[in-house]
């Protein structure tokens, strides 16, 4: 249980997530890793490069930081010293416990980001310098996909988990573990 | 009709035969191996192997080949103005065509040379020689351009230049018209004695790369054509080749081929160190330009020099040994062990060389035959290591692979000729099309050639492509040398006069290429480094535009409150920092060329309206979707007018002043 909330720590110096975008001119992808606590050109300049590339369908520009980047660290750290703590005193029911709040909070994480996306692609400039339309007639967006790679225009964008996710996927998967093993011991005593 | 079928299938079988031998044989076979198209093709999106530095010639530029493709990559300009580049034209780059004779817009560049380090190739500088208004420029290998010009004072002709030691120490120039030093008011006639061929050594910083003049040397009149450096035992001396020792002032091509031997001189600049430290020179007052580039600016700036360090070798004992070589030698080649120094008599048949040891031992010795100014001469037989006989005729320039083999151009009979060192036996002839000069083998003249290919680089073009008029493209001609005998493998055109070339393997050059220069580090005088501080400011008659420029506009596009006689300056950031995302720009009648700036980068131009008016500017390089939308209009006022500066981006209006 210790151990695998000491993997969230992970959090603090590995992407979270990362979003990639492919085309023709640019051999060398451009792409931006997703900490908890800041966004990273994957190669220097990137993130400028896609702001650039993005204002011509009138996208907004990256910011520079996001309220979350002060919330997550927090909840990272609050989950990590509760893991701990719980790993010391608790039971294999708080061991549960700790895993439902973690994947409520996951799953708060995610839709924020999926909220993101979809005002980051949706709320466009009306001013934009090219607009495209859906084959319905409805304005296009440009909302890069939560999870997996779809083809944008000229880009294809791709968007995963990176290691700072695997190791935290891994922690609790230990904790899980733990829970288990805690329950069994649990039942046969 | 049974024998032609018989034969018909014989000749099947065998094309069935030759042609699966050439597929299954790329591997290096020579002249054996089947597809000749094959070894030069790189398909598309792949890279060469090699990169090869061509001399531009009268052109005054280098171009960067590469190879074995023979595609035409870049125009380095270095010696000419370039008004595609902006090179000589924008304020930044104007400085490095500075001379004592004013700015010159253009040059005669020579003999690239890369960078060496313990007698290998580094692929951090070009260096190459200026021939007519005598200098050496200096070409960084990270952002390939010219980044140095250094003029050499007392001296005409630069041809004997612009080759470097083994660690780079120095970079050598050489005068093949004797002058007067310091230059004098004398009859032309007065020129045997009186007439000098000025050596120089500059010495180049190990870290930036910088020359610097350190020393030269007051040799005879004679015309000191080609060099090259000691190597292994024999670093520390240089070889130059002279002709007209017969001091010659006029029809030379008769006057300059009495002598049956002329010589190579040998230099031990070791020992001119020695001299330099012991405080033997004379201080001779000058006046050179030294111009250098700053990455960091964006700017080069001239420094005046005005004083040299000369030695006399006839005060100096030990410094320069003459070696008699047959017929007015031109190339003078120094073979990788640094044992065999190669000097072609180019009105002889015979390749003549010479042993770095015998040399060493005939000087222990003192086995001279006489002197010359007070330069020993050595003894013939003494130095000389063997020749290669009745090679071909008008030997010019040898270069090396790893393998022991020195391949010789000979200009009249037309053909480049393989001989093995030591054996001076020919190996293999290849003609060549047509009149060879120069060769170049990559690395071939260092400690570690890469004896792969082979390029010769012709005098006379004729019928080798299709015409174009009287004046024709120079030719270069690429051999695979990894078989015993040679192979042609193709022809392609090269610009202006390609004298000497320098090739390398593009693994040693392609790490460090830059793809944009960083904003941040832009200390450019007259930088913008975002579109907030664009502005634009009038002194007096000046008016200085701070100009930004990023996908797909210019900050500010709307510049009013200039007047006809002021003298705008365009000062110009390109905001960018994505790879391969310049801007141009160019304004209606401005007297220059237009300006091309790569990310990062910031460039000046200057323009003087003459006329009342609307004038547009806009982006000359296609750098977007948006590009034809990236301009941008000046409104020009009568003088005197009333019209205040006022520079605006999207109706944002700020007022300046």
């Amino acid at each position: 249980m210790i151990l695998g909330s000491l993997f969230l720590l992970g959090l603090f110096v590995l992407p979270m997530w990362n979003i990639t975008l492919e085309a023709p001119q640019y051999p060398i992808p451009l792409g931006m890793d997703i900490y908890t606590h800041k966004f990273e050109d994957t190669h220097e300049h990137d993130i400028k490069n896609i702001n650039l590339m993005n204002h011509y369908v009138g996208m907004k520009y990256i910011p520079e930081t996001i309220p979350e980047f002060s919330l997550f660290p927090w909840a990272v750290a609050i989950m990590t010293a509760l893991g701990v703590l719980i790993g010391f005193t608790g039971g294999y029911r708080w061991f549960f416990a700790w895993l439902v709040l973690m994947c409520l909070l996951g799953i708060a994480g995610m839709t924020d980001f999926y909220l993101w996306e979809y005002d980051y692609g949706h709320n466009l400039d009306p001013k934009a310098i090219m607009n495209f339309k859906n084959p319905d007639g409805s304005p296009m967006g440009f909302q890069p996909p939560l999870f997996g790679s779809k083809d944008i225009l000229n880009f294809t964008a791709h968007s995963y988990p990176r290691s700072g996710a695997y190791m935290m996927f891994i922690g609790m998967l230990l904790i899980f573990w733990a829970y288990r093993i805690g329950k069994k011991e649990a039942k046969a005593s | 009709m049974r024998t032609m079928f018989k034969s018909l299938w014989a000749l099947t079988l065998m094309s069935v035969f030759l042609t699966s031998c050439g597929n299954g044989g790329s591997s290096n076979k020579g002249a054996l191996s089947g597809s000749v198209a094959e070894k030069v093709y790189v398909a598309p999106g792949e890279h060469d192997e090699f990169y090869a530095f061509v001399s531009g010639g009268f052109s005054g530029q280098l171009a960067v080949y590469g190879l074995p493709s023979g595609r035409l990559f870049k125009v380095i300009p270095v010696f000419s103005v370039d008004a595609e580049k902006g090179y000589g034209f924008n304020e930044e780059t104007k400085p490095l065509l500075n001379t004592s004779f004013g700015q010159i817009p253009w040059g005669d560049s020579h003999h690239p040379d890369i960078s060496q380090t313990n007698g290998e190739l580094d692929g951090r500088w070009v260096f190459i020689n200026e021939n007519n208004t005598p200098r050496i420029a200096r070409i960084d290998l990270s952002t390939f351009e010219t980044v140095e010009t250094i003029e050499i004072p007392n001296t005409a002709g630069n041809h004997s230049s612009s080759y470097v030691t083994e660690n780079t120490e120095y970079v050598v120039a050489g005068t093949r018209f004797g002058i007067p030093v310091p230059q004098r008011d004398l009859p032309i006639d007065e020129y045997k004695g009186n007439f000098k061929g000025v050596l120089s050594f500059l010495s180049v910083d190990p870290e930036e790369g910088h020359m610097d003049m350190s020393f030269q040397i007051m040799m005879p009149g004679f015309d000191y054509d080609k060099a090259h450096p000691g190597r292994g035992d024999s670093h520390g001396w240089f070889f130059f080749t002279t002709y007209n020792s017969e001091e010659a002032n006029s029809l030379l091509e008769v006057n300059a081929s009495q002598n049956d031997k002329d010589f190579i001189a040998a230099v031990n600049w070791k020992k001119a160190e020695e001299y330099i430290k012991a405080g033997k020179f004379k201080t001779l007052p000058t006046n050179y330009a030294h111009n250098i580039y700053d990455e960091s600016t964006h700017m080069a700036t001239t420094t005046w020099k005005k004083e040299v360090r000369m030695l006399d070798p006839a005060e100096c004992p030990g410094l320069v040994y003459f070696l008699p070589t047959p017929k007015s030698p031109h190339g003078c080649d120094v073979d990788p062990t640094g044992e065999y120094i190669v000097g072609s008599g180019k009105l002889s048949a015979d390749v003549t060389v010479h042993s770095f040891s015998k040399m060493i031992k005939a000087i222990e010795n003192e086995q001279f035959s006489g002197d010359a100014y007070g330069i020993p001469i050595v003894d013939f037989e003494a130095v000389h290591a063997g020749s290669v006989k009745q090679s071909g005729l008008g030997p010019l320039h040898t270069e090396f692979d790893a393998e022991g083999y020195a391949y010789t151009t000979f200009f009249i009979s037309s053909e480049v000729v393989k001989w093995k060192l030591g054996t001076w036996e020919v190996i293999d002839r290849k003609p060549t099309y047509y009149s060879v000069g120069h060769l170049m083998i990559p690395g071939g003249n260092s400690a570690k050639p890469f004896g792969k290919y082979l390029m010769a680089m012709n005098k006379i073009t004729k019928d080798r492509y299709l015409p174009t008029g009287p004046e024709v493209t120079h030719s270069a001609q690429l051999y695979d040398i990894s078989g015993e005998k040679m192979e042609l493998l193709l022809d392609f055109p090269t610009i202006g006069e390609p004298h000497y070339a320098a090739g390398i393997p593009a693994d040693l050059v392609k790490p460090r290429s830059k793809k944009i220069y960083k904003l941040e580090e832009n200390n450019h005088p007259y930088v913008t480094k975002n579109e907030q501080e664009a502005k634009v400011v009038r002194k007096g008659k000046e008016v200085h535009i701070y100009m930004t420029m990023i996908r797909s506009h210019f900050a500010p596009d709307n510049i009013e409150g200039v007047q006809v006689g002021d003298k705008v300056y365009f000062h110009v950031t390109n905001l960018e920092q994505d790879y391969d995302v310049p801007h141009g720009i160019s304004m209606i009648g401005a007297n220059t060329s237009e300006l091309l700036i790569m990310p990062g980068q910031t460039e000046t131009f200057i323009w003087e309206p003459k006329h009342v008016g609307v004038w547009p500017f806009y982006c000359t390089d296609f750098c977007s979707a948006l590009h034809q939308e990236m301009q941008g209009y000046v409104r020009v006022s009568p003088k005197g007018s009333k019209v205040p500066i006022s520079f605006t981006l999207d109706g944002d209006a700020v007022d300046a002043e």
